[in-house]
C-alpha cells in the first residue's frame, strides 16, 4: 500500500495570519535581533570599527576599577533580592492570609511605587537622609550615598513586582491541606514550613529572579544614590555619556547581559512548572479571624506603607519647599523646569506622547502577535522564531536596549537611521524593552479562552478576523487595558533605553528627572518625579473607571 | 471490516493519525451513508475523538482519504469544507447573545437581516428555546447552552453534523432528556450526524450503527444490537454492558456440529469458530442471559447447579454472583428481575439450578 502523507491545505485565513505574524516577526528583527548583533559585534571591534577579537574584553577584565562593578552589581541585586522577597512575602501573607482591616487600601498603597521612576526613592533619601538630611541621625553615622541608599531605593522599586508574584502564589493555596494538618494537629509553625512555604516556593523563587534582575538592570536608583558606588548599570552610561567610549559601554552592556539573561531563563523554567501547581483542583483558602496576628499584620503593613508614602510625600514636599533647607516657605518655584537643564515643561509633553503612543502601538503590535502565534496553524518554525523573541526582552536590560539601538539605527548605512533621536525611535524602544509582559498577559487572556472559538467559527465559514473583532476582542478587553496601561506607565517612568536615545527636541520627563538631579537641581527633579507620579495614577484611575465602564457596558455576559 | 459500504455519503479509506511516535489512529475504514445517526463510542483516549476532527480538518490525519458526498476532502482545512459541529464545552461566544450566537454563521453566508432574524426564532423553536434569544450563555443552564449549540451548528444547514461528548457535562436527568430531543431532531432534519461518546448507554439509545474503537482500532461497526447481542471481540463485549469470561477449552467434533466449552467439570453446547477447537478460550454470557428456574427444557444439556453465594441489591433487579463444585474456583453472575427473586424466593446461600442458553454463549480466542 502506498502511505503518502496528507499535506493540509493552507485556508486563507491561515495565510493571511501567517502574513500578520511574519510583519511583527520582521518588527521584532529590526527592533531586537538586528540592534543586539549589533552591540555584540561592536563588542569586538576598535573605535575604527576593525574586528580585534577579545581585546576590548581583556582590556575590560584587566581594568580594576571596572570589574569591581561586577561584585558591586552581584552585591547590591542579592541583598535587594532578599530584603525585597522576605518584605513582599509578610506583605503578601498579611494581605492574603490574615483577617485585618484595609487590606485593599493596602494593597493600592504596595503597587505606588510602580507609579514612579525608580530615580525618585533615590531623591527622596537624599532629602532624608543626605548631608543636610531631615533623619540623617537615623543612619547613625552611616551615609546614604552608596549601597546603603541604592538598596533601600531597590527595595522600594521592586517590591511591587515582588508582591503581585508572591501573591498569586499565595492565593492559590489548598483550603484542603491546612484541613488536613488542622486534622492531625499540626501547630501552626508546622504548617506553615510544611505546606505553606513550600506552596508558594516557585512563587518566591520566581519572585527573587524578577527582582535580582530588575535590580541588576537598573540604573534610576545607583545614578542617583550611589555615589561614588560603581554598578554595571552605572559603567555602561557613564562610558558612553562620560567618555564616549562604545566599545567599552557595548563589553559592559554584554556583561550585564549575562546575569540578566541567566535569571531570566531559569525564572522561564521555575514559572513552568508553577502552571502543573496551579491546574490542581483546589478548594479556596478563607482566612480565620485571630485577633493578635491580625494585629500584628496590620502593624506590619503600616510600617511598609510608612516606608512607601514617606518616600512619595518626601519628594513632594522637597518639590514644593522653595530652598530647602534655608528658606522652607512652600512653593511652585521648582515647578518653572522651562528655567531648567532637562528640557522643561516640553519633556513632559514629551513622555504623554510617547506613553500615549506606547500604549496604543503597542498593545495593537502584542495583542495581535499574540494573537496570530497562539491561534494560527502551520509554519511552526516562524512560530518558534516569534515566541523566543518576544520572550527576548525581558532578558535584555534596557540600557544594554537603548545602547543597541545607537549602533544599528545610528549606523550611516542604514536605511532607518532617519529614526534616530524622533519619538519614532522612542516608542519602539520602549514598546519592544515592555514586550514581554504585556505579550504573556496577552497569551494568558487568549489561552483563557475556550480553545473551540476558531474550530466553531471555522464551521461556520467566518474569516478569522471577523471572529477576532467579534469574539476575541471582546472578550479579551479587560486584559487588552491592562497590556495597554502597562505600557503607558512604563513609558512615563523608564530611563534605562531610552536615556541613549532622545533628541533635543524629544526630551523625556523621567529623563529630565535624570538630568535635572544630575546638574544639582534636585528640588525641580523631585517636582518632575512627582509629575509623572501623578499623570500615571490619574490615568491609572482612569484606566480603572473605564474598565469598569467598557465591563459594564460590552461584557454583560459575565454577570450571571 | 463490517464498515466498508458502497454509495455512501462519508467514506474514509486507510486513515492513520501519528502524533509524533504515538499512532492516534490506525488504518481506519468506515462508511457512513447519507441521514444516518453514527456513534464513535470507545473508552478516553481511544482515538474517537482524533478521528471526529480529522474528518472536520482540525486536526489532519497523517495518511488517507476522507470524502464527503462524492468530494475528496482530505487536505481541506475546516472552513473549506461542510459541517456544523457542538462540542463538550458548547464553545458558545460568552459575549453574544443567544440570537446573536445562532445568527453567526447565518451572518457569514449574507442572507438578509430579516431572514436572519426569521430563521434564528425558527431554530430556537426548533430547539425549544423561545423568547431565550436575548439571553447571554451565561445566563442559561448546560442543558440549555447545549441546546443553543446544537442550534447554533444546524443553523447554516450543514451536511454533516459533529457532536463531540455533547451530552458529558450535564446532569443526569438532563442527559437523558437531551438525548431524545437530539435524536428526534435528527430524523426530523435528516441530516449526517457523527457524535462521539465514552458512554454506552447514550450509544445504543441515539445511534443507528455503533463504531466501537479501541486503542486506535475500529473492533466493530454495527447496529446497537448487533453490538450488544453479538460482539465481535472480546474487547467490545466487556466494553458494553457486562459480560461474564469464563476460561474454558473448545471440545467437540465439528463434523458432528458438535461443538462444546468445558469449563472445570462441566460442558456447555454452544456455537463458535472451528478453527478455535481444541484451544483454550473464554466462554462469555451476559448476566441477564442466565435462566433461573425449575421448568427447564430436557434438551437443554447448559443446566447446572449452582450456589447463591451472594446478591447485590440494584434496584430493579439483583446482581447475583453464582458459584458451583463443578465450576472448580470459576464464577460468574447472574440477574434476576425483582419479580423473580420475590417469585422464587431467591435468596442468598440457596442452591437452584440455572440454564446457560447455547445461543447466548460467545467464544473468543484468548
Amino acid at each position: 500500500m502506498t502511505m503518502e502523507i496528507v499535506k493540509a491545505k493552507t485556508s486563507r485565513d491561515d495565510k493571511q495570519m501567517l502574513g500578520f505574524m511574519l510583519i511583527i516577526v520582521c518588527y521584532l528583527v529590526v527592533a531586537l535581533a538586528l540592534p543586539l548583533y549589533a552591540i555584540l559585534s561592536k563588542s569586538f571591534k576598535n573605535h575604527d570599527g576593525d574586528f580585534i577579537g577579545f581585546a576590548n574584553y581583556l582590556e575590560y577584565f584587566s581594568t580594576p576599577a571596572l570589574t569591581y562593578s561586577i561584585q558591586n552589581s552581584l552585591t547590591i541585586s542579592i541583598l535587594t533580592m532578599v530584603i525585597s522577597v522576605t518584605v513582599a512575602f509578610i506583605l503578601a501573607y498579611a494581605l492574603n492570609r490574615s483577617c485585618m482591616r484595609f487590606k485593599s487600601v493596602f494593597k493600592v498603597i504596595a503597587l505606588v511605587p510602580i507609579l514612579v521612576p525608580s530615580l525618585l526613592p533615590g531623591i527622596a533619601l537624599v532629602y532624608l537622609f543626605g548631608q543636610q538630611g531631615m533623619i540623617k541621625s537615623l543612619l547613625m553615622g552611616y551615609e546614604i550615598y552608596g549601597p546603603i541608599g541604592i538598596v533601600i531605593s531597590e527595595v522600594f522599586f521592586t517590591l511591587p513586582h515582588a508582591l503581585i508574584i508572591i501573591t498569586t502564589a499565595l492565593s492559590i493555596a489548598d483550603s484542603r491541606l491546612y484541613e488536613a494538618a488542622d486534622s492531625l494537629k499540626t501547630s501552626k509553625i508546622k504548617t506553615f514550613f510544611t505546606v505553606t512555604l513550600p506552596g508558594a516556593r516557585y512563587g518566591l523563587i520566581s519572585a527573587a529572579f524578577v527582582v535580582f534582575t530588575l535590580t541588576i538592570t537598573d540604573f534610576g536608583a545607583p545614578k542617583v544614590i550611589g555615589g561614588g558606588y560603581n554598578v554595571l548599570a552605572t559603567d555602561i552610561y557613564k562610558q558612553v555619556v562620560g567618555q564616549q567610549n562604545f566599545e567599552m559601554g557595548a563589553v559592559v552592556s554584554l556583561v550585564l547581559l549575562l546575569p540578566a539573561a541567566v535569571a531570566f531563563f531559569v525564572d522561564r523554567l521555575v514559572q513552568r512548572k508553577q502552571v502543573a501547581v496551579l491546574s490542581a483542583k483546589a478548594v479556596a483558602l478563607e482566612p480565620k479571624p485571630n485577633k493578635a496576628f491580625d494585629l500584628v499584620m496590620l502593624g506590619y503593613c503600616l510600617l511598609v506603607a510608612v516606608f512607601i508614602l514617606g518616600i512619595l510625600f518626601t519628594c513632594q514636599y522637597a518639590a514644593l519647599v522653595e530652598f530647602y533647607p534655608y528658606n522652607l516657605t512652600l512653593g511652585f518655584t521648582n515647578y518653572q523646569f522651562d528655567l531648567m537643564d532637562g528640557g522643561g515643561w516640553d519633556s513632559f509633553y514629551n513622555s504623554l506622547e510617547l506613553a500615549s503612543w506606547t500604549a496604543v502601538i503597542g498593545t495593537i503590535m502584542v495583542f495581535l502577535g499574540a494573537y496570530m502565534v497562539e491561534k494560527g496553524k502551520g509554519f511552526n518554525m516562524g512560530r518558534g522564531l516569534f515566541q523566543f523573541l518576544a520572550m527576548l526582552p525581558m532578558a535584555v536590560p534596557g540600557l544594554v536596549l537603548g545602547l543597541a539601538y545607537i549602533f544599528f539605527f545610528n549606523s550611516p548605512n542604514n536605511p532607518l537611521g532617519f529614526l534616530y533621536h524622533t519619538m519614532g525611535i522612542l516608542v519602539i524602544s520602549t514598546v519592544t524593552h515592555f514586550y514581554t509582559v504585556s505579550h504573556l498577559t496577552a497569551i494568558t487572556a487568549l489561552k483563557q479562552m475556550d480553545r473551540e472559538f476558531e474550530s466553531v467559527a471555522a464551521s461556520l465559514k467566518a474569516p478569522f478576523h471577523r471572529t477576532f473583532r467579534k469574539i476575541t476582542v471582546p472578550v479579551c478587553l479587560p486584559a487588552i487595558l491592562d497590556i495597554s496601561i502597562y505600557l503607558f506607565v512604563n513609558a512615563m517612568t523608564t530611563v534605562s533605553a531610552v536615556v541613549f536615545l532622545y533628541g533635543p527636541h524629544t526630551n523625556l520627563a523621567s529623563v529630565a528627572v535624570l538630568n535635572m538631579d544630575d546638574a544639582g537641581d534636585i528640588a525641580p527633579a523631585a517636582a518632575m518625579g512627582m509629575m509623572i507620579f501623578y499623570t500615571n495614577a490619574v490615568v491609572r484611575i482612569l484606566h480603572g473607571f473605564l474598565t469598569r465602564g467598557v465591563l459594564k457596558k460590552t461584557q454583560l455576559w459575565r454577570i450571571r | 471490516m463490517s464498515g466498508q459500504r458502497t454509495n455512501s455519503y462519508l467514506k474514509i479509506r486507510g486513515l492513520t493519525k501519528k502524533f509524533g511516535r504515538f499512532t492516534a489512529l490506525s488504518d481506519v475504514e468506515l462508511d457512513v451513508d447519507e441521514g444516518e445517526f453514527v456513534c464513535f463510542l470507545g473508552p478516553s483516549g481511544c482515538g474517537k475523538t482524533t478521528l471526529l476532527r480529522a474528518i472536520a480538518g482540525l486536526d489532519i490525519q497523517t495518511y488517507g482519504q476522507i470524502e464527503q458526498a462524492g468530494k475528496d476532502i482530505s487536505d481541506l482545512p475546516p472552513s473549506e469544507r461542510d459541517f456544523g459541529i457542538v462540542f463538550q464545552s458548547y464553545a458558545l461566544f460568552p459575549n453574544l447573545t443567544i440570537a446573536k450566537n445562532i445568527a453567526y454563521g447565518l451572518e457569514n453566508e449574507g442572507h438578509r437581516k430579516s431572514d436572519i432574524l426569521k430563521r434564528v426564532t425558527e431554530l430556537l423553536d426548533l430547539v425549544g428555546m423561545p423568547d431565550q434569544s436575548d439571553k447571554y450563555p451565561s445566563q442559561l443552564s448546560g442543558g440549555q447552552q447545549q441546546r443553543v449549540a446544537l442550534a447554533r451548528a444546524i443553523a447554516i444547514s450543514p451536511g454533516l453534523l459533529l457532536l463531540d461528548e455533547p451530552l458529558s457535562a450535564l446532569d443526569a436527568k438532563v442527559r437523558v432528556k437531551l438525548r431524545g430531543e437530539i435524536k428526534d431532531l435528527q430524523e426530523k432534519l435528516g441530516v449526517t450526524t457523527i457524535m462521539v461518546t465514552h458512554d454506552q448507554e447514550e450509544a445504543l439509545t441515539m445511534a443507528d450503527r455503533i463504531v466501537v474503537i479501541n486503542e486506535g482500532v475500529i473492533e466493530q461497526v454495527g447496529t446497537p444490537e448487533e453490538i450488544y447481542h453479538t460482539p465481535a471481540t472480546q474487547f467490545v463485549a466487556d466494553f458494553i454492558g457486562t459480560m461474564n469470561f469464563l476460561p474454558a477449552n473448545a471440545i467437540g467434533k465439528a463434523a458432528m456440529n458438535d461443538l462444546k466449552v468445558r469449563i472445570g467439570d462441566i460442558e456447555l453446547d454452544c456455537d463458535y469458530d472451528e478453527q478455535l477447537l481444541g484451544k483454550q478460550v473464554l466462554a462469555s454470557i451476559r448476566p441477564e442471559d442466565v435462566v433461573v428456574g425449575n421448568n427447564h427444557d430436557p434438551a437443554d444439556r447448559n443446566v447446572i447447579e449452582v450456589k447463591i453465594d451472594n446478591i447485590e441489591f440494584l434496584g430493579a433487579f439483583g446482581r447475583a454472583t453464582l458459584s458451583s463444585t463443578q465450576l472448580g474456583a470459576v464464577r460468574f453472575m447472574a440477574d434476576f428481575s425483582a419479580n423473580l427473586m420475590r417469585a422464587e424466593k431467591i435468596s442468598r446461600g440457596m442452591t437452584i439450578s440455572v440454564s446457560l442458553p447455547s445461543q447466548s454463549i460467545r467464544v473468543y480466542a484468548i
